[in-house]
């Protein structure tokens, strides 16, 4: 396989329909027909709905009408069916399309109003009296633990949904025989996906068939398409669902929403095609977010500073439902024990109920957060021992030579998780020298000389990418010599169209200009999963390379009957196979095509079957693992206590890279994210458990003069468990970050500083810890 | 009864007449009426910058002016900088550069950068970051964003 | 996220725009629209009318007398920061100016929007503080002129009646060799300032200080003058140890507190934006002008 745009930094295919502002997100697809959609939303975090009067509402101009959970009853009610089902879970906690007789939190959507435009949607939802109990709210996970704290639900007697325990070896044994160990309390607050696209979806029934097609900006639009089949009660093919391009998604676009549900719900009830954007005020209170949790964990070490085991609690803030099971905490705890060699773990994961929007993953889905313990830990270890940070990892870390690792944990279907290859000290040691960690005392003296404190980080990672089961793809030569490429897996941005088209241009020998790439569109290929958990590069990926290499021996095959030659003496190159040597001996790809297609009366060549294409389906079966060190430097204004990152290094290993830019990007913008969770993004409520940060003046997000630029240096250890060698790169960037400027802040602070086990950390929180140490 | 107004905006050169009620903003205005897409909505409230447009020669954010406050103005959106075909010299370099992932922002991002190189076309990086400090971008970290404004000016200054 | 109804209006004469303002309630004047847009938007607020001032004629001048700018209130901040009479003649306006929102805000944005919303943190009313700027209001029942002491009334509210409108605001010059210094903190570049400062110097040939003017901004809902230090520092040095006590003696102010920021914060920030305005101040006095 020549390898001409494998590992090219090929401009990508996306790029200029997308400047040229050609782009087709929900927003700009409109529907002959087409009704706006606005939601009523919940004010109050816990109430029970007791009337709601929409009267004067169906009088105003253009509504055309108005909606509640009973208004459905002919097509279908009850709660949405469970994503992701986990025995804990007893009694599924998902919402109804819209809300019957009780709201969980501010936002959660009561009545949908269609009308001609969404002026007049909003204007009549407005209008509507609604009746609702206030109910007591509890917004903090350890108060919604507490004796007689209000209940979430008031139909559920606990706000624990349940505990997920996880770990290895004799904790308690290893603990005991310990030189050293110590206590820390951690306090980790992430924010939300913020995609600039927020939500959107249209809904159109087809009275001619009895099918629906529905528009999303998902990342899951198979997932869309089977429980929303299931809800409705009608078969799947039926039901077709489009990702058109999706403005970003970074985790919350990946659930199955209740807003999908009712907009098919009042489209199907109306028989015409319904359409509702979601504006950033509904992002803030109706979209998931990731949120707390509060980590009490011991560590035990030896003297000579090697961590030997974990062992402690977390409490998780899962907010008002569990639409997405229990992914996001079982992701925490299956990301231990990171890049370390424990002899032993033991971790509890309390997942509670909170009157807020539920959790779901976001960009590292809580990978970042046990990342950041298990930084904190190594950092917590070399100040107690008074060793140099990176020792304490030289010194903890699993070594090369011992891959494949078990590590003691399992995956979510029960397998073990064992890593496939790594070195991570060569990471780190190449993180620590791009950044000249040698250099940086006199750094830090200059810095002092100018009145400023200087900090340098240091984080590692390993990340689980190519999560099973499959993706799929066909690859298809049409006659004209174009080569299609159909694929379930959806795109928000991070350019899978190119590169899955440059697997398949290598594989088949054609230019990459003759191929496009069809994708998301349950319509166009079978089966999907979701693009979630760095997993498409993997799968879609090997499913396009397997695929196009049995395009290219069906093609072989096809060419040596039509040509007369064997098989070995043939090449193809630029969607020609030609004899070598003999020019003149040739036949394009598409003229296979053509062959293959038939005509009448006339046999195949070589009684082949019709089609120059195949379907493949990469099952990723194991887990591939990514890894990295990442080393930043932080510069604080004693005065006002302002943090800067004012160089990022990072050092990591996705295996091979298709595309360098791409592989490049995602990293780039996954370190501006995290830097973002260490910094600024937080969500406040008030006592009443409203959200107050609903806006981009209040809710802070990484803006350009405040970053970094950040230098990536690539490691390729080829992955082993997939034809490709590749893996996963689209949350690395994310996952270590937070980690690494916090572990920056502290070394700033200089020798009196407190141990930082929270984050985001605000300037005035840091003015506070350096008033506590002067 | 709605208010509504008739109005005559200059929109990419061309003189365009449209009926709008009087509360719509010139973002839905020009996607809406016109069918200009390439103007996205990112927060209907002023920060993010999605919706960055032209307006007599200044960059403006489109969801914070009435669309009849634009009567009789020139208008620029990014359908005027370049075609699929024919990109303009500051589209391709955010192509080279990847300084564009989900697309959502990049009109924005693009016609906050036209606007500013076109009275300032030396920047530094830092004055880069700056120009689009107004513009939130939650895919590319910024980065290529800046190498593709740097390479686009000195391509436009003759220097590339 | 789509304004609630309302009438539109865009007058284009004084007669006019006093009409409406005389017969319509529940109005909201519609300048620069950074501000109203995004309550309109938001349906934080909801009029039955608008009132667009852009059309005004007139209300965008910048003229200058002997002893004094007149800035129209509809002038545009961008347009403020390129024109030659603020650089020469209010150049603290040009450095506050970089701090504004940001440059895409700035081609909207107006000096009397700014100074009739008043939000704590803006730098354009609060320079006007400093300057004791004369603020000159028309209605349908005549004309008036406010004192900058009475223009700030509380958080977000101005002086101006509910059927008036800011026509300009007239900025007393200082002397020839003032000497101005500006600082503010912000988290990110064109954010609201947490706290800010400004200060007007005139030092006498002894190099002790004739004059002084200084100003907070960000700290308290509205902006304030540290007039007792202003005075205490007539005849004397403004140097290390002096800037050192005014800073702390402006940590007492009374600060606001929300959510995200606490009142012992601000108050911190207050002494330091101060003393480094007055450094900066300072500094300048050591160059020619």
């Amino acid at each position: 396989m020549s390898a001409r745009y494998f590992g090219a930094a090929v401009q990508r295919l996306e790029d200029p329909r997308l400047l040229a502002g050609k782009g087709r997100y929900v927003d700009d697809i409109s529907l002959p027909g087409v009704l706006h959609a606005s939601f009523l939303r919940a004010q109050v975090a816990h109430g029970g709905i007791l009337s709601v009067d929409a009267a004067e509402a169906r009088t105003m101009p253009g509504v055309a009408a108005i909606y509640t959970m009973p208004d459905f009853s002919a097509i279908a009610q009850g709660p949405m069916p469970p994503m992701a089902p986990h025995p804990l879970i007893k009694t599924p906690i998902t919402y109804h399309p819209l809300a019957v007789d009780e709201v969980h939190h501010v936002g959660e959507a009561i009545v949908i109003v269609l009308a001609d435009t969404r002026q007049q949607a909003e204007d009549a939802a407005n209008a509507i009296q609604l009746e609702i109990e206030d109910m007591p709210a509890v917004a903090d996970p350890i108060a919604a633990l507490a004796d007689g704290a209000p209940k979430v639900h008031s139909g559920r007697d606990t706000n624990l949904i349940g505990r997920l325990r996880g770990g290895f070896g004799h904790a308690e044994a290893v603990f005991a025989k310990a030189d050293h160990v110590l206590s820390e309390t951690f306090s980790i607050h992430r924010g939300g996906c913020h995609s600039m696209e927020c939500r959107g979806v249209i809904a159109a029934p087809d009275a001619l068939s009895d099918g629906l097609t529905v528009y999303t900006s998902s990342q899951s639009p198979y997932m869309v398409r089977r429980h929303l089949a299931q809800y409705l009660k009608r078969d799947e093919a039926t039901l077709r669902v489009i990702a058109p391009d999706v403005g970003g998604g970074f985790g919350p676009k990946g659930n199955v929403y209740p807003e999908e549900f009712a907009v098919a719900l009042a489209a199907l009830a109306i028989g015409r095609p319904v359409k509702w954007i979601e504006d950033r005020s509904e992002h803030f209170v109706a979209t998931t977010q990731q949120r707390d949790q509060i980590w009490k964990l011991d560590v035990a070490f030896t003297r000579q500073g090697r961590m030997l085991a974990v062992r402690g609690r977390c409490i998780h803030d899962n907010g008002a439902y569990a639409p997405y099971g229990l992914i996001l905490p079982a992701t925490a705890l299956a990301s231990f024990p990171g890049p370390y060699a424990l002899e032993a773990l033991d971790i509890a994961i309390d997942v509670v109920l909170t009157n807020l929007v539920p959790t779901t993953p976001v960009r590292g889905a809580a990978r970042p957060n046990t990342a950041f313990v298990l930084e904190r830990l190594a950092d917590r270890i070399a100040r107690h021992l008074n060793l140099p940070r990176e020792e304490v990892r030289r010194r903890s870390f699993i070594a090369g030579d011992q891959m494949p690792y078990t590590t003691g944990m399992k995956a979510r279907d029960g397998s073990p998780i064992s890593y496939d290859s790594g070195d991570y000290t060569k990471a780190l040691n190449l993180a620590l020298e791009k950044i000249d960690a040698a250099g940086f005392p006199t750094r830090r003296a200059h810095a002092a000389d100018r009145g400023k404190l200087l900090g340098l980080g240091i984080a590692s990672y390993v990340e689980d990418t190519g999560l099973a089961p499959f993706e799929g793809a066909t690859v298809r030569v049409t006659p004209a010599g174009k080569v299609v490429i159909s694929t379930g897996a959806a795109s928000q941005g991070q350019g899978h169209r190119t590169v899955l088209a440059q697997v398949a241009a290598d594989a088949l020998g054609v230019d990459i200009a003759a191929i496009a790439v069809d994708a998301g569109d349950t319509g166009k290929f079978p089966l999907g999963i979701s693009t979630i958990a760095s997993r498409i590069a993997v799968t879609a990926g090997s499913s396009v390379e397997l695929a196009a290499q049995k395009v290219r021996n069906k093609a072989l095959k096809a060419a040596s009957f039509m040509l007369e030659a064997a098989e070995g003496d043939l090449e193809i190159e630029n969607g020609v196979v030609r004899v070598v040597g003999v020019p003149g001996m040739q036949v394009s790809l598409g003229d296979i095509a053509r062959a293959l297609s038939g005509s009448a009366g006339v046999l195949l060549p070589g009684h082949l079957e019709p089609d120059l294409a195949a379907t493949a389906y990469f099952e990723s079966s194991a887990l591939t693992f990514a890894y990295g060190s990442n080393t930043c430097e932080v510069e604080i204004d004693p005065a006002t206590g302002d943090a800067r990152v004012t160089r990022y290094v990072v050092a990591h290993d996705c295996g091979r890279l298709i595309n360098p830019l791409v592989v490049d990007g995602q990293m780039l913008g996954g370190v501006v994210h995290g830097i973002g969770n260490a910094l600024y993004e937080r969500m406040v409520y008030d006592q009443a458990r409203q959200p107050l940060s609903t806006n981009y003046g209040e809710y802070l997000l990484p803006l350009a003069p405040e970053m970094p630029d950040i230098e990536i240096h690539h490691i390729e250890t080829p992955s082993p468990r997939n034809p490709i060698g590749v893996k996963g790169a689209g949350e690395g960037g994310t996952i270590p970050a937070a980690a690494c400027v916090i572990s920056a802040i502290e070394d700033a602070l200089g020798p009196g500083a407190p141990f930082i086990g929270e984050h985001p950390v605000s300037p005035e929180r840091i003015t506070q810890w350096l008033e506590a140490i002067s | 009864m709605s208010d509504t107004r008739r109005i005559t905006v200059n929109v990419n050169g061309k003189p365009r007449t449209a009926n709008v009620e009087t509360r719509v903003h010139l973002a839905d205005f020009l996607r809406q009426s016109f069918s200009l897409i390439g103007t996205h909505l990112g927060c209907e409230h002023g920060v993010c910058g999605a919706c960055t447009i032209i307006v007599s020669g200044s960059a403006v954010r489109s969801c914070l002016m009435l669309a009849v406050q634009a009567d009789g103005a020139d208008i620029e959106t990014v359908e005027s900088l370049g075609t699929t075909d024919a990109l303009s010299p500051l589209q391709r370099a955010f192509s080279r550069h990847h300084a564009l992932q989900c697309g959502f922002c990049t009109s924005g991002m693009l016609m906050s950068l036209e606007a500013f190189l076109r009275a300032h076309p030396n920047p530094s990086a830092a004055e880069i970051r700056e120009v689009i400090s107004g513009n939130i971008c939650r895919c590319t970290g910024y980065q290529g964003i800046v190498e593709a404004a740097l390479a686009a000016a000195a391509e436009r200054r003759g220097d590339a | 996220m789509k304004p609630a109804p309302f009438t539109y209006h865009d007058p284009q004469s004084r007669a006019d725009l006093h009409d409406l303002l005389a017969r319509l309630e529940n109005t909201k004047l519609l300048a620069g629209g950074q501000s109203l847009m995004p309550m309109l938007n938001m349906r934080i607020v909801a009029p039955d009318h608008v009132i667009d001032l852009n059309k005004m004629p007139g209300m965008g001048r910048i003229s200058v007398g002997e002893d004094h700018i007149e800035i129209g209130a509809m002038t545009r901040q961008a347009d403020l920061q390129h024109a030659h009479e603020i650089a020469q003649h209010l150049p603290v306006m040009i450095e506050a100016l970089d701090h504004v929102g940001h440059f895409q805000t700035r081609s909207r944005g107006t000096i009397g929007g700014s100074c009739c919303h008043l939000d704590p943190a803006a730098e354009l009313p609060a320079l006007c503080a400093l300057y004791d700027a004369e603020f000159h209001v028309s209605g349908p029942g005549g004309a008036r002129k406010v004192a900058a002491q009475d223009w700030f009334q509380g958080y977000l509210q101005s002086a101006l009646a509910e059927n008036e409108i800011l026509e300009s605001i007239r900025v007393p010059l200082w002397p020839a060799g003032t000497r101005y210094g500006f600082n503010e903190y912000a988290r990110r570049r064109g954010d609201f300032a947490l706290a800010g400062a400004a200060a007007l110097v005139v030092w006498r040939s002894d190099m002790t200080v004739e004059r002084l003017a200084l100003m907070l901004f960000g700290v308290a809902p509205q902006p304030v003058r540290l007039r007792e230090i202003e005075n205490a520092m007539i005849g004397r040095r403004l140097n290390h140890e002096s800037i050192r006590a005014i800073a702390d003696a402006a940590k007492c102010i009374e600060a606001m507190s929300d959510p995200y920021v606490s009142a012992d914060y601000r108050r911190r920030l207050s002494g330091i934006v101060i003393e480094r305005a007055l450094a900066a101040a300072e500094k300048r006095a050591e160059m020619p002008a």
